[in-house]
């Protein structure tokens, strides 16, 4: 029987705030994986700390709310022991640009076959408001005490120079868009990162919906709101590298990084960037054990009735006298 | 007839010492001697001081002794530091250029030691120069041969007809060991076959080796006063091993079933994961190679983190580091606490505090391992005495982890993990793989992961397992795994948890949580790798008529405070032995059994205890002269 998107929902209570751009997040995670008919048991997402850890407990799979940062640590400890689960990693711009930016770049460079995806607010919500990594230099937000001091990490740019093979952003009000994107990025074969724009109703005051919308500049003949998001597919951008060539692969990336910064007026929105000429991280493993997409480490049998199976005889006889 | 002698060589760090005394330590097994080999070295690629001391031996031997009966250098440094250690009627073989050089030429001495060094030779009336050190040698009967290495190259260059040969310095390493095994006069086809197995991957290299090897023992033989040390030659124990330190938990890890390690490099824990990734392919009994799937992460919050992902998809998983590693680990470590999650810990301790001493011996994280954490959790510390014993115990530890769903802390250490001994081959026919109550398949469809059972041990699913979905998370949950900050579930979920000291004590058989070694009035209590200079120690006790009792602690966490009160009540003086300042399981034993140690013998100096500092001050304290707290501190 198929499943449907309320199959993948919890019956845990959502404490987010009211008008929260998380509830599109969910809700677009859980509408993408009952479009792509995963088993609920081949399925996991792992969250880290903050508001948007707790997407892990609203999802029917398999859940792993982890700690603060380190959320790509553990699900890619679990996607290479067993290659077989499709993993949704998701955390805040804080947990995966600010304490975790270390494991996101070391993520980029192995390419795990898995999707990260991050609730971009430029602010630390659950702890009441504070700058995050993808704040812009001298704005402040209502509850900071002086403008911010520190320039912004660019997701998309970030994502692209450490190696990630598909990269792009969302608007969590564009559910639809945001769901299609998800897709694409658990299709993709390699590590999928998703930079989703997700305004913080209680503490972001500059970015919020309306002036996502646009609604601070309205046109001047039809005095309508002209909105500051676009859809890259909706332009002539192509983000796919095409053929293994050191001028495709620089001009691809070159053009995308370009694009991401993109901001206050356009802000474009989709896949700024796919590159599935890059082998994935399992698959590199095949180089040095030839058999481990086949037998990965989740799947081999280590005893028989409490007996080890493995023979160490070869090994200790190299140090016999 | 000699049947326990020290050898040992020196050279600046990249020059060969291990290999050199790699090759003598293969000849002597191959002879049927016991073996004992101790790495020192700097934190440092290339140029400080490093050296190897082997003690070889007829008997059981477990230790380093205190002084040396041969020792090799080519260059400065290695006379300087350890010419005054040298034995009486001991052997010294040295470059002869090295002659004249005066202390304040070897710009690799710490200032400290370079004062101490001159105001000794003054004190003694001496040269500040190798001549110097070397004549109050002498006095003491050493022995001493000198001969220019580099001569040895040019005549070798000449006689093979390869100019190249004759600035290869880096071939005084096999020169030292073929002239030192020359003037003993071992049989030389000991030493070429053992030079030929050493550089195997390389024949030219292995060629000219041989032939450097060939020349310097006939040289020795040829030129050399007789050294008038005969070494017999005994059959060969069946199934002896000569292995590095690190082998154990290594070997332990492959034939337990660990098919995940992530690590992030740090002395003295990386060899461990070298070796397993060497080894990365396994054969396993009538079925496809296995294998242990090994990861360098970015650090090491990433390598317990990739190690405990791996844990939830149901393999036996594990990481390997040392103090400044596992102290960036402690909020993973929390997570799996409260999450039971089984994952293992190989802790290859060095000395702190902060880097401290990067690459010398240390027992000083023990507290560190059974303290650290966010709040209150289960975990089990559990210690291994020497290579052997953390074979068994490695696949010990992963039994523990997954019967228990605890994270497991296996303390090991640098005077382990880079010592070098003959042991028993590892029987594998003795591990048994026990992995508690991990699902396999769940049929009903109401599985919860933390459901209370009468034992507190829920049973475990794994990601990707049907039927048997579960939550995790770092907050106090429900039996789901939801986040619950309900005060009733948060005390019968505390309790599920705590209740797992009980039972781990209750469950864990009593001798492998304390090893009994031996009885006596006079009881010594320790843990870890002292385990070896204390039983060399107690065993040259009983040779004066001193017996003396050695209780070892295996199981540090939960604390077995009342096997180890039982074990206590035969003795009146309790000995407590370990490389660490305060005397860490002494505090534990004061906090555990309202009872202090009645002496400490401690050591921090970095180096590992020899048997003969041990026996001294255990005489010390038999004969009731000793102070409560001895600190030992020979070694350079």
């Amino acid at each position: 029987m198929a499943l449907k998107v309320g199959d993948y929902k919890t019956d845990v209570h959502n404490d987010w705030c009211p008008g929260c751009g998380d509830f599109g997040i969910v809700n677009s995670i859980q509408m993408a994986l009952a479009e792509m008919e995963i088993p609920r048991h081949e399925t996991a997402i792992f969250s880290g700390i903050g508001c948007s850890g707790k997407t892990s407990h609203f999802i029917n799979v398999f859940g792993v709310h982890t700690l603060h940062g380190r959320v790509l640590p553990f699900a890619q400890g679990a996607k290479i022991s067993n290659p077989n689960l499709k993993i949704i990693a998701v955390g805040g711009d804080g947990d995966g640009l600010g304490i975790g930016a270390g494991h996101f770049v070391a993520a980029g460079r192995r390419n795990v076959d898995m999707t990260y995806i991050i609730f971009d607010n430029a602010v630390y919500g659950l702890t009441k408001g504070q700058a995050s990594p993808t704040l812009k230099l001298g704005e402040k937000t209502k509850s900071l005490p002086t403008p911010n001091t520190n320039y912004n990490v660019n997701p998309i740019g970030l994502a692209i120079t450490s190696g990630f093979t598909f990269a792009a952003r969302a608007y969590s009000y564009d559910i639809r868009h945001l769901k299609d994107l998800i897709i694409a990025a658990i299709n993709h074969k390699g590590l999928a990162f998703v930079d989703v724009l997700q305004p913080c109703p209680t503490y972001n005051d500059i970015n919020t919906r309306d002036w996502f919308n646009g609604v601070d500049r309205k046109d001047e003949t039809t005095q309508k709101p002209m909105p500051r998001i676009y859809k890259l597919e909706d332009t002539d951008y192509d983000p796919v590298v095409h053929y293994s060539d050191e001028t495709e692969l620089n001009q691809k990336k070159t053009q995308a990084i370009v694009k991401s910064l993109e901001w206050d007026n356009r802000i474009p929105i989709g896949i700024f960037y796919k590159n599935e000429l890059i082998t994935p991280y399992t698959r590199r493993l095949v180089d040095k054990i030839p058999n481990y997409i086949e037998n990965p480490s989740a799947l081999q049998n280590i005893s028989k009735n409490h007996t080890p199976t493995t023979k160490i005889d070869e090994i200790l006889d190299l140090y016999k006298i | 007839m000699s049947s326990d002698f020290t050898w040992m060589i020196g050279g600046p760090q990249g020059s060969g010492v291990e290999t050199a005394a790699n090759i003598f330590s293969q000849v002597f097994s191959k002879m049927g001697y016991q073996i004992f080999g101790k790495r020192e070295y700097y934190s440092n690629i290339k140029g400080e001081h490093s050296y190897f001391a082997v003690r070889i031996s007829d008997k059981q031997i477990r230790s380093s002794i205190k002084g040396t009966n041969m020792l090799i250098a080519f260059d400065a440094e290695t006379i300087f530091r350890h010419a005054n250690d040298v034995l009486k009627n001991g052997i010294v073989i040295y470059d002869s250029t090295l002659e004249n050089v005066k202390v304040s030429d070897v710009i690799t001495f710490d200032n400290d030691f370079k004062e101490r060094l001159e105001s000794f030779l003054k004190s003694k009336n001496k040269d500040d120069t190798i001549k110097g050190i070397l004549e109050l040698a002498s006095e003491n009967d050493v022995s001493i041969h000198s001969v220019s290495f580099r001569s040895l190259l040019i005549e070798l260059s000449e006689k093979l007809e390869n100019p190249r040969i004759k600035n290869m310095s880096r071939m005084f390493n096999v020169l030292g060991v073929s002239l030192s095994l020359g003037l003993l006069t071992i049989p030389p086809e000991k030493l070429i076959e053992s030079v030929n197995s050493i550089f195997s991957k390389k024949k030219i290299i292995a060629e000219m080796n041989v032939s450097a090897a060939n020349f310097a023992y006939n040289y020795a033989a040829a030129k050399f006063e007789n050294a008038d040390i005969k070494f017999n030659t005994y059959e060969i124990e069946k199934n002896t091993l000569l292995v590095q330190g690190y082998y154990g938990t290594s070997l332990g890890k492959i034939i337990a079933g660990c098919r995940f390690q992530s690590y992030y490099p740090i002395t003295p824990a990386t060899d461990e994961s070298n070796f397993l990734e060497t080894n990365e392919i396994l054969d396993v009994d009538e079925d496809r190679p296995g294998s242990t799937l090994v990861i360098q992460t970015e650090d090491e919050i990433s390598a317990i983190g990739m190690a405990i992902g791996s844990s939830l998809t149901g393999v036996r998983s594990a990481t390997c580091t040392s103090g400044p590693g596992f102290v960036l680990m402690i909020e993973c470590l929390s997570w799996a606490g409260i999450n039971e999650v089984p994952v293992v810990i190989t802790f290859y301790q060095r000395s702190g505090p902060s880097t401290g001493l990067p690459t010398r011996h240390g027992q000083d994280d023990l507290l560190c391992a059974i303290n650290s954490g966010v709040g209150e959790f289960p975990r089990i510390v559990y210690a291994s005495g020497n290579v052997s014993d953390s074979f068994y115990d490695t696949a010990n530890v992963f039994n523990y982890a997954d019967i228990f769903q605890v994270p497991v802390i296996h303390m090991m250490d640098k005077f382990i993990a880079s010592s070098v001994t003959t042991c028993q081959r590892f029987d594998e026919t003795k591990i048994n793989i026990d992995r508690g109550k991990l699902l396999d398949k769940v049929s009903s469809n109401d599985y919860r992961r933390f459901e209370h059972t009468a034992d507190g041990l829920s049973p475990r699913s794994k990601l990707g397992l049907e039927n048997g979905i579960f939550w995790n998370t770092g907050d106090e949950s429900d039996v789901e795994g939801h986040i619950s900050e309900d005060p009733v579930n948060r005390v019968q979920m505390m309790d599920k948890r705590q209740s797992r000291f009980e039972y781990i004590l209750e469950k864990i058989p009593e001798s492998e949580q304390i090893m009994k070694h031996s009885d006596g009035e006079f009881c010594v209590v320790s843990w870890g790798s002292t385990q070896g200079p204390i039983l060399d120690a107690i065993e040259m006790l009983k040779n004066d008529g001193i017996n003396i009792g050695f209780i070892e602690v295996k199981l540090l966490h939960p604390f077995p405070k009342d096997l180890l009160k039982k074990l206590f009540s035969h003795s009146k003086t309790i000995i407590d032995v370990e490389a660490n300042y305060s005397g860490q399981l002494g505090s534990l034993i004061k906090q555990n059994l309202e009872k202090d140690p009645d002496y400490y013998i401690l050591k921090f100096t970095g180096r590992p205890m020899t048997c003969t500092e041990l026996y001294n001050t255990l005489k010390k304290i038999v004969n009731n002269n000793a102070e409560k707290r001895e600190v030992l501190t020979y070694g350079a």
